[in-house]
C-alpha cells in the first residue's frame, strides 16, 4: 500500500485500491487503521481528512464534512449529530518492516457482520454508506 | 362524579388553550375530563410570541409549542380550521361554521384578540397587513419579496403604531431589506410601557437601526398607487410618505363576540368579564387569556394568560386557585435595542420616588421607581441596556440591598443584583411562573447540572427567554455551592473554556499539543478530538504565529486549515486569493481568470468583494497557489477561523459623497490583520461616508467615515443570529482608530469562547459594550500595552501560508490525492455544466454519464 513514513502521525491519508477508496490513519508509531473513505453522510470521499481524536477511550475520526464521529477500530458511528447512525466499513491492516498492508483476505470475512464491536474485521455492520459494495471489492494489498 | 369523563370544550386554539390542555393532562391523572379544542387557525397552537422569528427563515414547525404528543392524547381532540360561530348557554352547546353542534359540561373561551384596524381610509388596500398569525406574516413576507423583485430600489415600508408590536414589526421589515418608517400617534415610542425620557433615547436607538420614526403623527389616509395597491401615507400634518407595504400595529381588540351574543357581560373596552377564578357569570363558562377581562382589564401578554389557564385547570379539578394578579413586565424583542419595563414603571404609587440615569449620547436611559423610603423597588424602565432586567424584575415589591443607584450603573461594575440574593419565592421566569427556589431545587434536588437541564426540568426560560441570564447565574451559584465545577469545559479532554485555556497556555508558555494536554488536559486527555485540537491550534497560532502545518500542529487542524482551502460538498476545495479592500488590477483579474480557465474552476464573486474558485482537487491546490503567488496574490484565509475580508466602498477618491479614503483604510486594515487566527471568522468593513455603502455595520468591526475622522462600530454579525454593530467610539483619527481595533480584536481573540462571534462575546464581557469600551479605550484592566504588543508581533511575523507551503517539500507531500497514487484524481468527482460553468453532479445526474463534463480534469494549458 505505502510506506509507514508516508503517513503522518495522528492524521489520515487516502489510498486507492482497485477503484475503492480507503482511508488510512496512523494512530501510533506502528499502528495504522483503515476505514472506508466515503463519508456516508455527505457521499463525498473525504473521511481521511477528518481530525483524529478519542471519545471515551475509543480512537475516533470526525468527518470533515458534517462532523459525525466514528470509531476507527470498529467503524461504528459514535455521534451521528441527530442523524441516523451509519457505520463505516473497516479493513485490517498490518505493518511489516515499515510497509503498510491492507489484508485482501479480509474482504470475505467482511461479508459476515461482526457482533461484539471489538473485532477489527466487522466492517459491514450497518455499513449503509458503502452502497452495498462490501465483500465485492478486491484489494490488491501488496 | 359521573363515571364517564366530562366534556370540556375550549374555543380558540392559541397559546393559552395549549397551556390549559397541557396543564390539564398533566394534572388530571384520573381522566375526569375529555377536552376538545376548537381552533380557527389551520394549525395546532404555536408560539405567537416568537412569531417574528418566522422571518429569519424558520419554518412554522419550529414555532410549535410543547410536546406534539399532547394532541395525540386520547383524552384530547383538536379540531383545526373551524371557527365557532354561536354559543348557546341554555342548551350548553357551541356551533361551528360547518354546522357541527357540540355539547359541553364546561366551556373555556380562549379566543384571544384580533388586531385593531383603525378607521383610516385605505386601511383595506392590498399591501396593508396586520401582524398576528403565521398566515399574516407569511403573506407579509410574500408581498415584500414580490415587491422587491419588481423594483430596482429598496422596498419602502411603514408601520403604523410605535408600540412593542410595531417596533418588532419594523425590525422584521428592516430585516427583509425594507426601508422602514414607524408612525406613532403618541408623544414617544412604546408609550404604554416607558416614559418620555426613555422614549427619547429609544427613538435614537431605533433611528440608528436605519428605521425612520415619526412621533405625534396621525395617519390621515392611505392612498393607492396606480395599480390599486398601497402607495402613500398621508399624515395629519400634511407630510406624505411613499410606501410599498404597510403594517398596522395599533393595538388589539378582544374577540368577545361569542360571549356578547350569548349575553355574557363584557368590559368597558371589551373582553369577557370574569372573576378571580376566571369564571363568567355562567358558572359553566370560563374565559382565559387575552379575551378575558379580569380586574377590569384585558391583558395583552402571555404570562397572565398562562396563569389564568392554570387557575381554570385547578378549578376544574376541584381546587380553589385564584388569579394571582398580572405581571405586566415586558421586554422588547428587537435585536440590538434593549428595552424593558416592569412593575410601576410610571411611578403611579403615591409617594413613589424615581431614580434616573440618562446618557443620551451612549443611548442609555435607566429609571428605578422606589417606595417613599427609597428602599423597596416598585418598578423601572431600562432602555439601551436592559441587562439588569432579569435580576431586578423579581425584586419588585422587595427591599433592594445596598445603594439603589448602584443598580443603574453598567452591569459588571460591581453592582447589580446577584442571583444569590434572590429570595426563593421570587419569580424568575414569569412566562412559566418559575421561582428562584424552583430553579435552585432543580440543581440541588433533581440533579440538573447545566442550564439546558434546568430549562427542561422547570420550563424556566423556555418562552420569551429574557430570564435565561438570571437562570444561568442561579444555576452557576447553586452548582458552585454544591461543589460541582461549572462545566464550561471544551470537551472530555479539556475541562477549561477556550478563554481559560488561552490564558493558561500564554502563562505556561507551552507550545506543543502533547505538552499542553499533559499540563492542562483532563485524565483522558491523550489524543484530544475534533473540538479541542483546532482550539489549541488557534491559540498557538495567536500566540506565536508558527505556520499552520508546522510539525505536530498539522495534525490539530481542521481540513480547511490543514490544506488552506475550503472543503466543498463533493470533497473538492475552493480557493480564494486575498484581494485587500476589494481593490484589484485588471492584470490581477486576468491572472485569476486564467487560472480558473486552466483548471476548469467554477468562479463566483463573494460577498466579501473577492473571487472564489471552486472545484479544485486536493492535489491541484499547490499548483494553483503557485500560479496565483507568481501573479502576486497570497492566501485570502477564506478557510480559517481568522480575518476574512475588509469590505469597502470606493470612498472619497471617486465617490462624490465620500469624506474619507475608505479604500486606503480598508487595504491598510486587511494587510494588518490578515492571517489573524480567532475564535470564529472575522469580517471588517469601511464606508467613506454615512451613506454606508459598504454595509460596515453588519461586520464584526465596522468603520464609517465622518467629517472629523472615523466612527467605529463593533459586534455586527450576519449568519444565524444577525446583529447590527454598535457604536464603540466616534470621530477617531486614523492612528487611534487602528490602535482601538488592534485592542478590540486581540481582546476578543484572547477571551472569547470557541466559535463565539463578536456580538455574543460582547454581551458576555462584564459590562457588555461599556465593559469592552473601558478595556480598549480606557485600559480599565491594565492590559492595553500587552494587547498592543501582541498585535505588533502578529503584524511582524505574518507570512503567506501558501507561499511558505510551496517552499517546503515535506509539507507539499500532504497534498497527495492518494498515498499510493499521489496525482490520480479522485474518481468519484463528477460535474455537470450550468450557465456556462461546472457544478457538482447530483446523485441522479451521476447515474447518467451523458450529462457529465470533464470538469477539473481538463489538461493544463501552459
Ligand atoms: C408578533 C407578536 C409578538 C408578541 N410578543 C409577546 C411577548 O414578547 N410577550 C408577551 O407576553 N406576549 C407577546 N405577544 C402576545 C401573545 O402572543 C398573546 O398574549 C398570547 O398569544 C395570548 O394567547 P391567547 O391564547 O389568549 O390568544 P391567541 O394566542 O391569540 O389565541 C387565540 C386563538 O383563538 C382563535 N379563535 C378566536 N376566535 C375563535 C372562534 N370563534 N373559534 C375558533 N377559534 C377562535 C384565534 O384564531 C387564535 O388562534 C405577542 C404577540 C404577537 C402577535
Ligand atoms: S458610503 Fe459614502 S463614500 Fe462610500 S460609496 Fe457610499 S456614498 Fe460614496
Amino acid at each position: 500500500m505505502c510506506g509507514l513514513d508516508d503517513l503522518v502521525l495522528e492524521r489520515g491519508a487516502a489510498a486507492l485500491v482497485d477503484g475503492e477508496q480507503i482511508a488510512l490513519f496512523r494512530v501510533g508509531e506502528r499502528e495504522v487503521l483503515a476505514v472506508q473513505q466515503l463519508d456516508p453522510y455527505s457521499g463525498a470521499q473525504v473521511i481521511s481528512r477528518g481530525i483524529v481524536g478519542s471519545r471515551a477511550g475509543a480512537v475516533t475520526v470526525a468527518s470533515p464534512m458534517y462532523k459525525q464521529v466514528f470509531d476507527l477500530r470498529t467503524g461504528r458511528c459514535l455521534d451521528a449529530l441527530g442523524r441516523e447512525p451509519q457505520d463505516l466499513r473497516t479493513w485490517s491492516v498490518r505493518v511489516e518492516s515499515d510497509v503498510v498492508m491492507v489484508a485482501a483476505d479480509d474482504l470475505e470475512a467482511a461479508a459476515v457482520p461482526g457482533t461484539d464491536g471489538t473485532d477489527r474485521t466487522d466492517g459491514t455492520d450497518g455499513c449503509a454508506g458503502s452502497a452495498g459494495s462490501a465483500g465485492t471489492v478486491r484489494a490488491a494489498a501488496r | 362524579m359521573s363515571p364517564l369523563p366530562q366534556q370540556l370544550v375550549v374555543v380558540g386554539g392559541g397559546m393559552v388553550a395549549q397551556r390549559l390542555v397541557e396543564a390539564l393532562r398533566a394534572r388530571d391523572e384520573a381522566g375526569r375530563w375529555h377536552v376538545t379544542v376548537l381552533a380557527e387557525e389551520p394549525r395546532a397552537p404555536y408560539d405567537r410570541v416568537a412569531l417574528t422569528s418566522y422571518f429569519s427563515g424558520r419554518d412554522p414547525e419550529s414555532l410549535s409549542l410543547g410536546s406534539p404528543d399532547l394532541w395525540g392524547d386520547p383524552c384530547v381532540t383538536l379540531v383545526r380550521g373551524r371557527s365557532v360561530i354561536a354559543l348557546d348557554l341554555a342548551a350548553r352547546t357551541v356551533r361551528s361554521d360547518d354546522g357541527t353542534v357540540r355539547g359541553y359540561d364546561r366551556l373555556v373561551l380562549a379566543t384571544g384578540s384580533r388586531p385593531t384596524v383603525p378607521p383610516i381610509v385605505g386601511a383595506d388596500l392590498p399591501g396593508v397587513f396586520v401582524y398576528r398569525t403565521i398566515d399574516d406574516v407569511a403573506a407579509l413576507r410574500g408581498w415584500v419579496e414580490e415587491r422587491s423583485a419588481g423594483l430596482d430600489r429598496p422596498v419602502r415600508g411603514a408601520v403604523i403604531g410605535g408600540g412593542l408590536l410595531g417596533l418588532e414589526a419594523a425590525g422584521a421589515l428592516q430585516a427583509l431589506g425594507t426601508r422602514t418608517t414607524v408612525v406613532q400617534v403618541g408623544s414617544h415610542l412604546m408609550s404604554a410601557q416607558i416614559d418620555l425620557g426613555g422614549g427619547h433615547v429609544l427613538r435614537r436607538l431605533i433611528t440608528r437601526l436605519g428605521v425612520d420614526v415619526r412621533v405625534d403623527a396621525a395617519t390621515a389616509r392611505i392612498r393607492a398607487n396606480d395599480r390599486g395597491q398601497v402607495g402613500r401615507l398621508e399624515l395629519a400634518d400634511g407630510e406624505r410618505i411613499d410606501v410599498d407595504v404597510v403594517v398596522l400595529a395599533t393595538g388589539v381588540t378582544p374577540r368577545d363576540e361569542l360571549a356578547r351574543a350569548a349575553g355574557l357581560a363584557v368590559g368597558p373596552r371589551g373582553g369577557v368579564v370574569v372573576d378571580e377564578a376566571c369564571r363568567t357569570a355562567d358558572p359553566r363558562v370560563w374565559a382565559a387569556g387575552e379575551v378575558a377581562c379580569i380586574d377590569g382589564a384585558c391583558l395583552g401578554l402571555v404570562a397572565p394568560g398562562y396563569a389564568m389557564a392554570e387557575v381554570v385547570v385547578d378549578r376544574l379539578l376541584g381546587g380553589s386557585a385564584v388569579f394571582p394578579g398580572a405581571d405586566t413586565a415586558t421586554k422588547l424583542k428587537l435585536s440590538g435595542v434593549d428595552v424593558a419595563s416592569f412593575g410601576d414603571a410610571f411611578a403611579r404609587t403615591p409617594g413613589a420616588l424615581e431614580l434616573v440615569h440618562s446618557d443620551p449620547a451612549a443611548g442609555v436611559y435607566k429609571k428605578l421607581v422606589l417606595s417613599d423610603d427609597a428602599r423597596t423597588l416598585l418598578g423601572g424602565v431600562l432602555v439601551g441596556d436592559a441587562s439588569a432586567y432579569a435580576g431586578l424584575r423579581p425584586m419588585v415589591g422587595r427591599p433592594l440591598a445596598g445603594d439603589p443607584s448602584a443598580h443603574l450603573l453598567p452591569a459588571g461594575s460591581g453592582a447589580g443584583a446577584p442571583g444569590g440574593d434572590l429570595p426563593d419565592d421570587a419569580t424568575v421566569c414569569s412566562c412559566n411562573n418559575v421561582t428562584a427556589g424552583t430553579v435552585r431545587a432543580a440543581v440541588t434536588e433533581h440533579g440538573c447540572i447545566d442550564v439546558a437541564g434546568v430549562k427542561a426540568c422547570t420550563r424556566a426560560g423556555t418562552s420569551c427567554g429574557s430570564c435565561v441570564p438570571l437562570v444561568k447565574r442561579l444555576v452557576g451559584d447553586e452548582l458552585l455551592r454544591a461543589g460541582v465545577a461549572v462545566n464550561a469545559g471544551l470537551c472530555e479532554h479539556v475541562a477549561l473554556s477556550r478563554a481559560q485555556l488561552f490564558d493558561a497556555v500564554r502563562v505556561t508558555g507551552l507550545r506543543t499539543f502533547s505538552e499542553i494536554m499533559r499540563r492542562h488536559g483532563t485524565a483522558v486527555a491523550g489524543r484530544g478530538c475534533d473540538i479541542c485540537k483546532p482550539v489549541v491550534a488557534s491559540i498557538l497560532a495567536s500566540l506565536d504565529d508558527g505556520h499552520v502545518l508546522d510539525d505536530e500542529r498539522a495534525a490539530l487542524q481542521d481540513t480547511n486549515d490543514h490544506v488552506m482551502a475550503n472543503l466543498q460538498k463533493d470533497g473538492s476545495y475552493s480557493v480564494v486569493p486575498r484581494i485587500p479592500g476589494g481593490e484589484v488590477t485588471p492584470e490581477g483579474l486576468l491572472a485569476i481568470g486564467q487560472v480558473a480557465l486552466d483548471y476548469g474552476l467554477y468562479t463566483k464573486i463573494t460577498g466579501g468583494q473577492r473571487i472564489d474558485l471552486f472545484g479544485a482537487r486536493l492535489e491541484q491546490l499547490p499548483e494553483i497557489w503557485r500560479r496565483l503567488v507568481d501573479a502576486g496574490f497570497e492566501s485570502g484565509h477564506a478557510y480559517g477561523k481568522s480575518l476574512r475580508t475588509v469590505k469597502s466602498c470606493v470612498g472619497s477618491t471617486w465617490c462624490r459623497y465620500g469624506v474619507q479614503d475608505a479604500v486606503a483604510l480598508a487595504v491598510r486594515l486587511e494587510l494588518r490583520y490578515r492571517g489573524l487566527r480567532s475564535p470564529h471568522k472575522l469580517k471588517l468593513g469601511v464606508s467613506g461616508c454615512a451613506r454606508e455603502c459598504a454595509e460596515a455595520r453588519a461586520k464584526d468591526v465596522g468603520v464609517v467615515a465622518t467629517d472629523r475622522g472615523w466612527n467605529l462600530y463593533v459586534g455586527g454579525n450576519g449568519g444565524f443570529t444577525p446583529r447590527h454593530a454598535r457604536l464603540l467610539a466616534e470621530d477617531l483619527d486614523t492612528e487611534s482608530l487602528v490602535r482601538t481595533i488592534d485592542r478590540f480584536l486581540m481582546y476578543y481573540v484572547r477571551t472569547a469562547d470557541r466559535l463565539q462571534r463578536t456580538a455574543p462575546w460582547i454581551d458576555e464581557v462584564e459590562g457588555g459594550l461599556d465593559g469592552v469600551r473601558a478595556v480598549v479605550l480606557e485600559d480599565s484592566l491594565g492590559i492595553a500595552a500587552d494587547l498592543d504588543a501582541a498585535m505588533a508581533r502578529h503584524v511582524e511575523v505574518y507570512e503567506d501560508e501558501w507561499k511558505a507551503t510551496l517552499d517546503d517539500p515535506v509539507k507539499l507531500r500532504r497534498f497527495a490525492s492518494f498515498v499510493n497514487a499521489p496525482s490520480t484524481a479522485d474518481p468519484s468527482l463528477a460535474y455537470v455544466a450550468e450557465r456556462g460553468q461546472v457544478r457538482p453532479a447530483t446523485p441522479t445526474e451521476r447515474a447518467d454519464p451523458a450529462v457529465l463534463v470533464a470538469g477539473t480534469t481538463l489538461a493544463v494549458r501552459s
